[in-house]
């Protein structure tokens, strides 16, 4: 068809591959079976944020496996952005212009998702943490609605998770035990400011005065300092705000024998890896989470968690839960929308009831001080708080779901009054 | 008591540190080099320690034995791999050599981290300590395990400082420090006595990783800042003094010690980093540097 001559030659090629291009467009357009598009954005080098892209991939397997959403199946494109908000940007970026994702879901770092919203917001493509809890998220959309509308929080938020170790606190520490007092120990992040200052007014009102409020440098590696200053002040309780740190501070705690019990936050103690991380030294530690394993708050826990565990040989962390929750919330608000336009979706998304692996999953609305956020309370989601013994982790609270009671181990000096 | 309290905690830690600091200050004496991959061979002998110890059941001294081994391991690669090919390359000229070493270092040690962070997660391990328990120490109560660690760091530190300065290898050794052009006309093999300091190098770095796996915990995330920590002891104490090392880890551990219990456990690292910077501005070569 093309002459031989060279002069012809490039025109030749040029009109065939723009021919190419066009039609390739055409039928990618004109074909409503094209998959859709969700980009998931982790931290594969850490337990929390590897989990959040494996828990959405195999929640989409599952939809697809039952015949898509309006017939189209679902695509989970992952990133990995390296703990680094700039590569969560250039990650978010990537899936919206070149992979045409219609939804991007991301990251529990804070630092990270504060990052992206903005870009959320001038790519006009909604963007769902399942794992990042700083305040601020929430409320960026509260203050410019109409920009910062396409980010949502699909997860519980600092003051919320202070809440819950206040309702805690106060339910078994105070009522239970008759503890009085407590020192609060945060590492210096973006998700702590606002936990601690919930901690400083809730603890007080649940009955454990706060002696003192001690914030160190995440880097830091010899906690050693840290409990003296705490023992020296003869609290009966710690409560933690640590996510960045754990392990060391866990192991320590326990080498040391500080005679405290440790509770509040401790996300890496959410993880099912941390027994053999501590080498046991994590036997006695409290902390809040979304779920325990072989706790059903939904009829959906248990079946999540065995077939992920299944699946990839160890349990879910926090974020695995709701980032697998989301891809159906996902699914669902396509449906309603009827299609994947932005605004559309963002909509629909706010209409979310929705019934998952953690509790009954709503998002707190334009008017209330923190937009697009999960709804916190008794029915809807209050986190469970559990305690590692023997190797498990063991629901101690709320009491409806609870499997187990709370037991110290020796070298607790509980200063009971 | 408070002092006491932080004689008796900042000691253990600093010895720690001072054993990874003399191995990275030996290198530097005999050939050289500044391994900035250093933080990253000290967690991979941790992480293998800490993963043969749990998942093999190799106990506590069965995963210290193949962790110092892996850092003696991977200190042969550092220098095989990375070190040397630099070093005798045509293409870098001499006088340029060092900085591309510096370079090829540096970048070795962010591989190393990033491998390993893909492989064990950036989580923090610890191994189990070999005594658990504590005592109480002139009314501070220390873990049993944290004594050990203290003793075992001396009495190697002391071993290296008897290899260094009473044996023939050691005077080899010091002599390719002073003049290695006068050893290479003794008939002495220059890439031999390298790779035999590189050998002690590995062994005394894999012993930390592995003693601080089973003290504080560690992880691929520290790697960065145990190439600092050393570093910045080094050059504190003098590039290539092994008792500057010493003096330095002590001088730099109690100082971020005593920021955090009587300022803020915050700023722990400032007043070191501010140390740091005042002896590069009035003490070049280091408080017991030669040059």
């Amino acid at each position: 068809m093309c002459s031989r001559k060279t002069a012809f030659r490039s025109t030749c090629v040029a009109g065939i591959l723009l021919t190419t291009i066009a039609c390739l467009n055409a039928c990618s357009g004109s074909t409503t079976k094209d998959p859709i598009r969700i980009g998931v954005i982790g931290e594969e080098s850490s337990v929390a944020g590897a989990s959040l892209t494996k828990a959405a991939m195999m929640a989409a397997e599952e939809i697809n496996a039952k015949g898509g959403v309006n017939g189209r199946s679902i695509q989970v494109i992952t990133y990995d952005n390296h703990s680094s908000a700039a590569e969560g940007v250039r990650a978010f970026q990537r899936a919206v212009s070149d992979d045409k994702a219609v939804v991007v879901l991301g990251s529990y770092l804070s630092e990270v998702v504060l990052a992206i919203e903005p870009w959320a917001a001038r790519m006009r493509v909604p963007f769902i943490t399942p794992g990042a809890s700083s305040n601020d998220i929430p409320k960026r959309v509260h203050d410019d609605y109409e920009h910062n509308k396409y980010t949502f929080q699909a997860t519980t938020m600092s003051e919320f998770v202070a809440q819950s170790v206040c309702d805690f606190s106060h339910d078994v520490l105070v009522k239970q035990f008759h503890l009085k007092n407590a020192v609060v120990m945060s590492e210096d992040a973006a998700w702590t400011k606002p936990l601690d200052a919930r901690y400083l007014d809730c603890l007080p009102k649940a009955g454990l005065e706060v002696m003192d409020h001690i914030r160190f440098n995440p880097d830091t590696t010899d906690f050693t300092p840290i409990f003296n200053q705490i023992e020296r002040k003869h609290p009966d309780v710690i409560i933690t705000g640590i996510s960045h740190v754990g392990v060391q501070p866990t192991v320590q705690w326990h080498d040391q024998q500080v005679p405290i019990p440790m509770a509040g936050q401790s996300s890496q103690a959410t993880n099912g890896t941390f027994w053999k991380d501590t080498n046991g030294a994590a036997d006695g530690v409290i902390t809040r989470n979304t779920a325990v394993p072989g706790v059903a708050l939904t009829p959906k826990t248990i079946a999540f968690v065995e077939d992920y565990t299944k699946r990839y040989g160890l349990p879910p962390a926090y974020c695995g839960y709701s980032s697998y929750d989301m891809v159906y919330v996902v699914a669902e608000a396509i449906k309603r929308a009827g299609s994947t336009d932005p605004d559309k979706l963002v909509e629909a998304l706010e209409q979310t009831d929705y019934i998952g692996t953690s509790g009954r999953e709503q998002f707190y609305g334009r008017d209330d001080p923190f937009t697009h956020t999960l709804k916190y309370g008794p029915g809807l989601i209050t986190g469970v708080h559990l305690q590692w013994q023997n190797g498990k982790q063991v629901a101690i609270w709320p009491a409806d779901v609870a499997n187990g009671k709370i037991a110290f181990p020796s070298f607790i000096k509980l200063s009971a009054k | 008591m408070l002092a006491r309290q932080i004689l008796i905690d900042g000691f253990a830690i600093r010895a720690l540190y001072a054993l990874g600091a003399v191995g990275f200050t030996l290198i530097f004496g005999v050939s050289g080099v500044l391994n900035l991959a250093h933080g990253g061979i000290m967690v991979i002998a941790a992480l293998i320690g800490w993963f043969t110890a749990g998942e093999f059941g190799a106990g506590p001294y069965g995963g210290a034995l193949v962790g110092i081994l892996a850092g003696l391991a991977s200190a042969y690669a550092t220098y095989l791999l990375v070190v040397r090919p630099i070093q005798r390359s045509r293409a870098i000229p001499k006088e340029e050599s060092e900085i591309f070493v510096l370079t090829g270092t540096l970048l070795w040690g962010i591989m190393i981290q990033t491998a390993l962070a893909y492989k064990f997660t950036d989580n923090p391990v610890t191994m189990r300590p070999i005594l658990p328990g504590v005592v109480t120490l002139g009314g501070v109560r220390t873990p049993r395990n944290e004594i050990m660690i203290a003793v075992v760091c001396w009495l190697v530190i002391g071993l290296v400082w008897l290899l260094v300065n009473r044996t023939r290898t050691g005077k080899t050794l010091l002599a390719a420090s002073m003049n290695p052009r006068g050893l290479t006309l003794l008939g002495f093999e220059l890439s031999r006595v390298h790779l035999v300091v590189w050998s002690i190098y590995g062994v005394l770095a894999g012993l930390a990783g592995v003693l601080l796996a089973s003290f504080l915990g560690t992880g691929s995330g520290n790697a960065g800042q145990l190439t600092a920590s050393a570093f910045s002891i080094v050059v504190v104490g003098g590039l290539g003094s092994v008792s500057g090392s010493l003096l330095a880890a002590y001088l730099v551990g109690y100082l971020e010690t005593l920021t955090a219990y009587l300022i803020a456990p915050t700023l722990r690292p400032i007043p070191a980093l501010i140390l740091l910077v005042l002896v590069v501005y009035i003490r070049p070569q280091g408080l017991l540097g030669r040059r």
